[in-house]
């Protein structure tokens, strides 16, 4: 019935917090409209929508604004229970889905943040961060999945495969742009070994951003000293 | 049922949070007061990751971070009261709020602990919290939860309190009535409530031991 499920997702196409969204409307099976936002010339819908923070993504569920790509996805894993879950059901392992979640929102993204933003002896403090992070994810990772990186199809991939695969699954186009190699498959075997699985999904091959195109805007940015904000 | 313990150390507001939620919730627990400059071996155990209080251990198992804690409370014990709203939309708006909490609440713990320009920048921004907070986040409700409080209402519970404590240690004042009519009547609610009134820590005693250590930070700075 029109009106009845309607699913709008206003995005931007090189935003790891975007593609997010997409991932888990496309492992959920869910039909939506995109609309792409110009992040210098936002939409005023947009700006109706997430007023607090002005910021893509926003999912539009038949006409009611969700922001925060996070919490957009408990959302949809909860209005939608139909096909894969997202979550589990077992509130401990939620608790710890939550907390890497919010580790790797605040500590490993806060990290990178800083890492781009800063030069000189600074910049070279801020590598030292991000590799501790890594460290630190790489091992809550391995603690959390003992048996290894399940495998993973568009069927039954959860938040944590969309978490990784958004933030990772771009990481040649940031190797290439910022000449680091944060994905070190010696440091962190675990985590290049899930990206390499999930990247072979073609769900994720249909939604990260074109490498190409990637590099290009992150060269821009890198030289005009944009900063990434969705 | 599996044994509840709360390692903490008062009068931290994280720490607070979780002692209202289990206490509305009616769970029985054992406190297990932590010291900070010695931390125990059980907590770096429990909490590798961030080293901090609070942590939540239930059948021996950690759960950290106060507002990861409150969600697994009320996932665990579900029953009444009901401190989350009970359909996936409204649920969303109130997690927006706990994550905004988090993420703009920490200038209130900044502003305690600097000086000259970061005080002025950090007072801004605990300001802009406030002034959102104020506008976008209560609206006409009594509480953010509604008729009564819920984990959203605890996140900002922590943060309003103990700001007013913070204030009058670093000598500055944000939180004004008439600025903030809604958010002031709403913490005068949220102190009314029962579980809340009977597990406040007195702010005049915050208070002493605050400025202490504020003369301390200022003293180094």
């Amino acid at each position: 019935m029109e009106g009845e499920n309607e699913v709008k997702l206003h995005g931007m196409w090189a935003s790891t917090y975007s593609k997010r969204v997409e991932l888990a409307l496309k492992v959920k099976g869910i039909p939506y409209e995109y609309i792409e936002e110009d992040l210098r010339n936002k939409s005023p819908l947009l700006l109706q929508y997430n007023p607090v923070y002005k910021k893509v993504p926003v999912l539009v569920h038949n006409g009611k604004p969700i922001a925060e790509s996070y919490i957009i996805l408990e959302y949809i894993d909860e209005t939608w229970q139909n096909g894969p879950r997202l979550l589990p059901q077992d509130p401990y392992q939620r608790a710890q889905i939550r907390f890497w979640a919010s580790f790797i929102q605040q500590q490993l993204f806060g990290s990178f943040y800083k890492l781009i933003s800063s030069n000189g002896e600074e910049q070279e403090k801020a590598v030292e961060e991000v590799f501790e992070k890594m460290n630190v994810l790489e091992k809550g990772m391995k603690e959390l999945l003992p048996e290894g990186v399940p495998e993973v199809d568009g069927n039954n991939s959860g938040v944590l495969d969309i978490l990784v695969t958004a933030t990772f699954g771009p990481y040649k186009a940031h190797e290439e742009v910022f000449g680091l190699k944060v994905l070190d498959p010696e440091k962190y075997p675990l985590l290049f070994s899930w990206v390499q699985k999930l990247n072979e999904i073609p769900l994720v091959k249909g939604v990260l951003p074109p490498h190409d195109k990637l590099v290009a805007l992150l060269q821009f940015m890198k030289q005009n000293g944009l900063k990434p904000s969705s | 049922m599996a044994e509840v313990k709360l390692h903490g150390a008062l009068p931290s507001p994280f720490v607070y949070r979780v002692i209202w939620a289990l206490k509305l919730k009616g769970v029985p627990y054992e406190f297990v007061s932590e010291d900070l400059s010695n931390k125990s071996a059980l907590l770096l155990k429990y909490n590798p990751v961030h080293k901090k209080i609070p942590v939540l251990v239930h059948g021996g198992k950690p759960v950290c971070e106060s507002m990861v804690i409150l969600e697994y409370i009320e996932e665990t014990w579900p029953q009444n009261p009901s401190l989350m709203p009970n359909n996936p939309y409204d649920r969303a708006q109130a997690r927006f709020w706990i994550k905004f909490a988090e993420d703009k609440g920490v200038a209130v713990w900044k502003m305690f602990r600097s000086t000259g320009q970061e005080l002025q920048n950090t007072m801004k921004e605990a300001l802009e919290m406030l002034q959102t907070v104020e506008e976008h986040g209560l609206g006409e409700k009594k509480f953010f939860n509604g008729d009564n409080i819920g984990l959203v209402d605890l996140a900002f519970g922590s943060i309003v309190y103990w700001l007013q404590v913070i204030e009058d240690a670093v000598g500055v004042k944000l939180f004004e009535s008439h600025k903030f009519p809604r958010l002031h009547a709403w913490l005068e609610n949220f102190k009314q409530v029962p579980i809340i009134e009977e597990n406040l820590p007195n702010q005049d005693e915050m208070l002493v031991v605050f400025k202490r250590r504020r003369e301390q930070l200022v003293a180094s700075a």
